[in-house]
């Protein structure tokens, strides 16, 4: 039976690993993740999964350990934040370049130096290059349906992909709300059983995994990895309009907020997107035609998708919680400028790089963004391009 | 005191220091280390820096669990205690610490008690004043995330505990094997210098080595 129950998003994501009841989850401990561990730790002691759970000592062994039991064809699960996510990094790309399905749940925390255990999203928008789906989430109902509909896309056969499943750390990881959670039954029968395309196990079939590749086949091997990649926006969306169907809450690449008429607009993702609707709406209030675009999916890029929503907008502002020193501009930020560039549609567009090693970013600063952007659009032109939100002696 | 710290990432304050020293070999450097980040993160690093006898201090402060992410278990959480991650009972093989940079090549070996307070400060300064590399397992009580579910729900009990259950080096040889069964051993465990043993210091090898190529 369906039931509303309060859950953190750390708790909604436990929970989504219990009903889909993985084969195998390798986990080292770390905050702001740890709550996740802890509550599977029980599940599995009180006999409600069937999960193996390997407490590794340390996230390099971890994704190692996934990597392993994927390849040996079982579904396979683990999850991380910051400093864990960068020690698994040389794996991550061994997942993704083999090919597997492994489902990671990150809660965004920020990246040491200076230590800090707080929320920013410099961890995973820093592992964007290393192959894998990422979506972020906005709340714990997000994280609980997100994480289901992520087994079913790594797992189909034209996509073999692994999904990261993005939350912001305590901002969402640790703050209650209600959760409606399917039925077991339903969310098995959503996820089907995994059906792996190949398999160390099977000695009827055998194959090897892992090998050296060298010049003369690497390039072609990695494009099909990329291809596969792109072509894996198609799944998302597919999935994310079947859990829809089925259970009422549709999900997409992109999602507008009172966008269709707007004429500024914030984009972002994550938890400031639900900061930034509350703002969206008191503007509304003022008769100010605000918008927002949460970005859900970040790799693969939605290209199109992003430039179409936003194609009649006069200015728009990226809000991301990462820098990306020396570059052009921040990661999200640079992304969707290549990506309105290649769609041909020219808007005025600036960046904000907000809530750095868990700075609040309140209402009243995404105002701020808004009545910018305001400027903007009166202009026609940006005065700066690249801003930093509440960063003391800027400016 | 006089000292500049430097907080490294979990698991790997024995490579900074290892750095550290072979930079500046004329620095007291003491790695203050849990037993989570010595054994199991960073247990390669800590049988390495044993295995080339770099001049450290390392103290390890054995609170048997992971405190600081509240409780999960770790490699030196006794087997069957209960951690956030064994609700129960922990199921794996532990380490001991001691012996295991003992048979990697550690020069100096000790391990003390937060009860037997005095004997462990004169057990972490003769590590210090020891040239080699120096490893003191301090077992710390941690009744908030070990203590609480195992039965010993105060820090004066988990204090008293390690008073009941410590044993000297000295007394213990006394003693028949099955009387040591659930005793902790404490006091010198290791140290090559009163053994008469002269074990190579890693820096010193290296700034001879440094020496020896530019005189040639
Ligand atoms: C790469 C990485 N993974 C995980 C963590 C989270 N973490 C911080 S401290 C800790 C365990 C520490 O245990 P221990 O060394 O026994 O010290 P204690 O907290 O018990 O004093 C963990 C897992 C981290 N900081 N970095």
């Amino acid at each position: 039976m369906r039931k509303k129950i309060g859950l953190t998003g750390d708790g909604a994501a436990a929970e989504a690993m219990r009903q889909i009841d993985p084969e195998v989850v390798a986990v080292y401990p770390i905050t702001p993740q740890t709550e996740i561990v802890e509550r599977f730790a029980e599940f599995v002691a009180e006999g409600l999964v069937q999960t193996e759970l390997i407490n590794v000592e340390s996230e390099h062994s971890a994704l190692s350990a996934c990597c392993g039991s994927s390849m040996a064809g079982v579904r396979t699960m683990t999850c991380t934040s910051a400093q864990g996510l960068a020690l698994m990094h040389e794996m991550l790309y061994i997942a993704a370049g083999n090919r597997l399905p492994i489902v990671m749940v990150n809660v965004n925390r920020t990246l040491s130096a200076p230590i800090n255990i707080h929320n920013d999203q410099s961890d995973s928008l820093g592992s964007r290059d290393a192959g894998w789906i990422q979506l972020y989430c906005e709340n714990p109902q997000e994280v609980y349906d997100t994480v289901i509909q992520a087994v079913r896309i790594a797992e189909d056969h034209q996509v073999m992909l692994p999904v990261m499943v993005c939350l912001d750390g305590f901002i969402v990881s640790h703050n209650m709300e209600p959760v409606e959670l399917l039925d077991d039954g339903e969310v098995k029968e959503f996820i089907g059983e995994f059906k792996p395309r190949l398999n160390l196990l099977d000695t009827e079939r055998p194959i090897t995994a892992g090998n050296l590749t060298l010049p003369e086949y690497f390039f072609e091997h990695k494009y099909a990895q990329v291809y596969a990649l792109e072509q894996s926006k198609e799944k998302i969306e597919e999935v994310g309009r079947e859990f829809g169907d089925r259970f009422g809450r549709r999900y997409g690449l992109v999602e507008g907020y009172k966008l269709d008429d707007a004429e500024i607009a914030v984009i972002t993702l994550g938890s400031m997107a639900g900061t930034a609707r509350v703002a969206v709406d008191a503007l509304r209030g003022e008769g100010i035609k605000a918008g927002l675009l949460k970005m859900r999916c970040y790799r693969p890029f939605p290209v199109q998708e992003l430039a179409g929503a936003l194609k009649n907008i006069r200015a728009a502002a990226v809000m991301e919680k990462a820098v990306s020193p020396g570059a052009p501009g921040p990661a999200v930020f640079s992304d969707i400028i290549a990506a309105l560039y290649r769609q041909s549609v020219r808007i005025n567009l600036i960046s904000y790089v907000a809530g750095l090693g868990g700075r609040d970013v309140p209402v009243k600063s995404i105002h701020r963004v808004y009545e910018h952007l305001q400027k903007v659009a009166a202009s026609g032109e940006p005065d700066r391009i690249l801003n930093y939100l509440d960063l003391r002696g800027w400016e | 005191m006089n000292f500049n710290t430097l907080h490294t990432t979990h698991g790997r304050a024995i490579p900074f220091a290892t750095g550290l020293k072979l930079a500046r070999p004329e620095l007291t450097v003491i790695v203050i280390t849990g037993d989570g980040d010595a054994a199991a993160i960073g247990g390669n690093h800590l049988i390495h820096a044993a295995r080339r006898n770099i001049d450290l201090t390392a103290v390890c402060f054995n609170n048997n669990i992971y405190g600081m992410t509240s409780g999960q278990y770790s490699p030196l959480t006794p087997k069957s205690k209960k951690a956030a991650t064994a609700p129960y009972g922990n199921i794996e093989n532990n380490f001991d610490l001691c012996r295991l940079v003992i048979a990697a090549g550690a020069s100096y070996v000790a391990r003390g008690t937060a009860y037997h307070v005095r004997s462990l400060i004169r057990l972490i300064t003769r590590g210090i004043r020891h040239r080699g590399f120096a490893f003191i397992e301090a077992l710390s009580p941690c009744p908030t995330y070990y203590g609480r579910i195992n039965g010993l729900d105060s820090a004066i009990s988990m204090l008293q505990w390690q008073k009941e259950h410590a044993l000297d080096i000295k007394a213990a040889s006394r003693k028949r094997p099955y009387e040591l069964e659930d005793k902790i051993i404490i006091g010198e465990l290791f140290n090559s210098e009163a053994r008469g043993l002269n074990i190579p210091e890693f820096s010193q090898e290296y700034w001879n080595l440094i020496k020896r190529v530019k005189d040639k």
